[in-house]
């Protein structure tokens, strides 16, 4: 049973870890602020979730469960709410979105 | 945990790259940073070196002597960056008046 | 040598070469904005290298004091400076003598040579205080060691530490008023944060004050993340009331430090030498000591970034 969780939870560290590659390939290779602003957020939100799934699977109570959705949640509404400002001082700064 | 060296070695880097730039560097803003980073440096040797209890826990004192280090590094670095705005509004120019080497 | 064993060594040699790969950049680069915000990727890893070297403590206050804090502070500064984008200027006389670049190198050499070998030729296996320090844990008053020698066995230096925060401070108001700030309003986002994030910060200080007694934290983390919620508030253009600047600001800045003076001044009244506890009120009397240090702390480092003195103009 133990295996069977340690497993789970290296595959969900391994899928986070994917998750963080392609933002950060995203942050080189895409065009402009938007897009890369874009990558990052949604790309390494969703691989911080992953791992720490992986990581309440080896939690041994639940409190620390609630403690890593908290850091979870954090960082979601942090990442947010700096990918609006970095957007919109951009945009006030007359930066165009790349156009195809 | 047979990295400490390795850690060790790191910090003496940070703090000669730090002693460089603080060196060669003119802008005043760059000399903090550089002070910043001798101070990081610093730390980690500190610390790394606190490791060597094979065994058991980490020497404590090296720690609370660090988080010291780190509250008088804030504090250093907030009145450098005070004086600097305040060179920077008397002489307009972010650099320390340069006497002539002649 | 086992899996485990080279993992780990390629992990800490990653770790290691990052980081002095990151300082050079952040040194090195010709954008100030670039080089600052690479200076707090750095001490956001040094934060991680204090993890891998069992110094969660140090990780707590590196992460809020040393990257999140001077990292504020630096970008305030550039933004008053109204950076001009200046390169590595060097000063005219000097670029050209071949002689100051062989003594720099020379000088450079030398630093790296010597530390290096003088930290390596260190003793292996050397303890230092841990040993005495675990020893007495019991009649310290806490359990966690940091807070035990930080609080406890070098009371006195933690008192001096907190009157350098003091110091640095009377140093930025002697120097004028408030400098003017641009006045770049961040939009509604800040003023929808702020009723989530600060309540949250003053729980967490909390909690990382009373946990500091047995777990990673203390009074310094949790002074540095009050600080942060002032800093939040600064942000945002929040003018607090003059009444508020004047008396009250001064008594909260000095009431640590003051409580601390006083605690080891009565101390020595009962007939125990100056901020010598005794065995059964140490983890009151610290806990005390603490709670006021971290309000004193937090408010300290808000007025830092605030970098003048409150309800005086600064004449420009």
């Amino acid at each position: 049973m133990t295996l069977l969780i340690d497993i789970l939870t290296s595959l969900l560290l391994i899928a986070g870890a994917v998750f963080f590659l392609g933002g950060t390939i995203g942050l080189f290779r895409f065009p402009d602020v938007y897009t890369r602003l874009h990558a990052l957020t949604k790309a390494d939100n969703v691989g911080l979730g992953l791992m720490m799934a992986g990581l309440s699977l080896q939690a041994d109570s639940l409190a620390t469960v609630g403690k890593l959705l908290l850091i979870w949640l954090l960082v979601l509404l942090a990442s947010a709410s700096v990918a609006h400002l970095i957007a919109k001082t951009a945009r006030q700064r007359g930066i165009e979105p790349w156009k195809q | 945990m047979n990295n400490i060296y390795l850690y060790t070695l790191v910090g003496v880097g940070l703090f000669s790259l730090g002693l460089y730039a603080l060196i060669v560097h003119a802008h005043l803003l760059r000399k903090i940073l550089a002070i910043n980073v001798m101070g990081s440096g610093v730390f980690l040797i500190l610390v790394a070196l606190a490791n060597r209890t094979y065994g058991t826990a980490p020497d404590p004192v090296p720690h609370a002597m660090v988080i010291t280090g780190i509250v008088v590094a804030i504090s250093a670095t907030a009145l450098a960056l005070a004086l600097t705005l305040r060179v920077h509004t008397e002489t307009g120019r972010v650099e320390l008046p340069e006497e002539s080497l002649e | 040598m086992e899996a485990i064993t080279l993992l780990q060594l390629i992990f800490d040699t990653l770790l290691g070469f990052t980081l002095l790969w990151l300082a050079w950049q952040a040194l090195s680069s010709p954008d100030l904005f670039r080089a600052i915000v690479l200076f707090i990727a750095f001490g956001l890893l040094m934060a991680l290298t204090w993890v891998r070297l069992n110094a969660p403590d140090i990780a707590l206050a590196e992460a809020a004091i040393g990257a999140g804090l001077t990292g504020a502070l630096l970008l305030s500064a550039l933004a008053r400076l109204k950076a001009k984008n200046s390169a590595t200027i060097m000063t005219e006389q000097v670029k050209n003598k071949p002689l100051f670049w062989l003594l720099l190198t020379m000088l450079s050499l030398a630093v790296t040579s010597g530390l290096a070998f003088s930290v390596l030729t260190l003793q292996e296996n050397s303890p230092g205080l841990s040993i005495w320090v675990l020893e007495n844990i019991e009649t310290s008053g806490v359990s966690n060691p940091v807070t035990a020698v930080l609080l406890n066995y070098r009371g006195y230096d933690t008192l001096l530490e907190m009157s350098v925060l003091l110091v640095a401070l009377l140093g930025i108001w002697s120097l004028g008023g408030v400098p003017k700030r641009h006045d770049s309003f961040p939009g509604q986002i800040l003023n929808i944060l702020i009723p989530l994030l600060v309540p949250l910060l003053i729980m967490v200080a909390g909690y990382l004050l009373w946990a500091g007694a047995h777990a990673p934290g203390g009074a310094f983390q949790a002074g540095s993340l009050l600080g942060a919620a002032g800093i939040l508030f600064l942000l945002v253009g929040w003018q607090f009331g003059t009444q508020f600047m004047g008396l009250p600001l001064r008594i909260m800045i000095t009431f640590g430090l003051a409580l601390f003076i006083a605690v080891g001044v009565a101390l020595m009244l009962f007939g125990n030498q100056f901020l010598e506890y005794p065995s059964s009120l140490a983890g009151s009397l610290i806990f005390l000591i603490e709670a006021a240090a971290t309000l004193s702390i937090g408010i300290t480092l808000a007025a830092l970034f605030l970098g003048g003195r409150p309800g005086l103009r600064r004449h420009k």
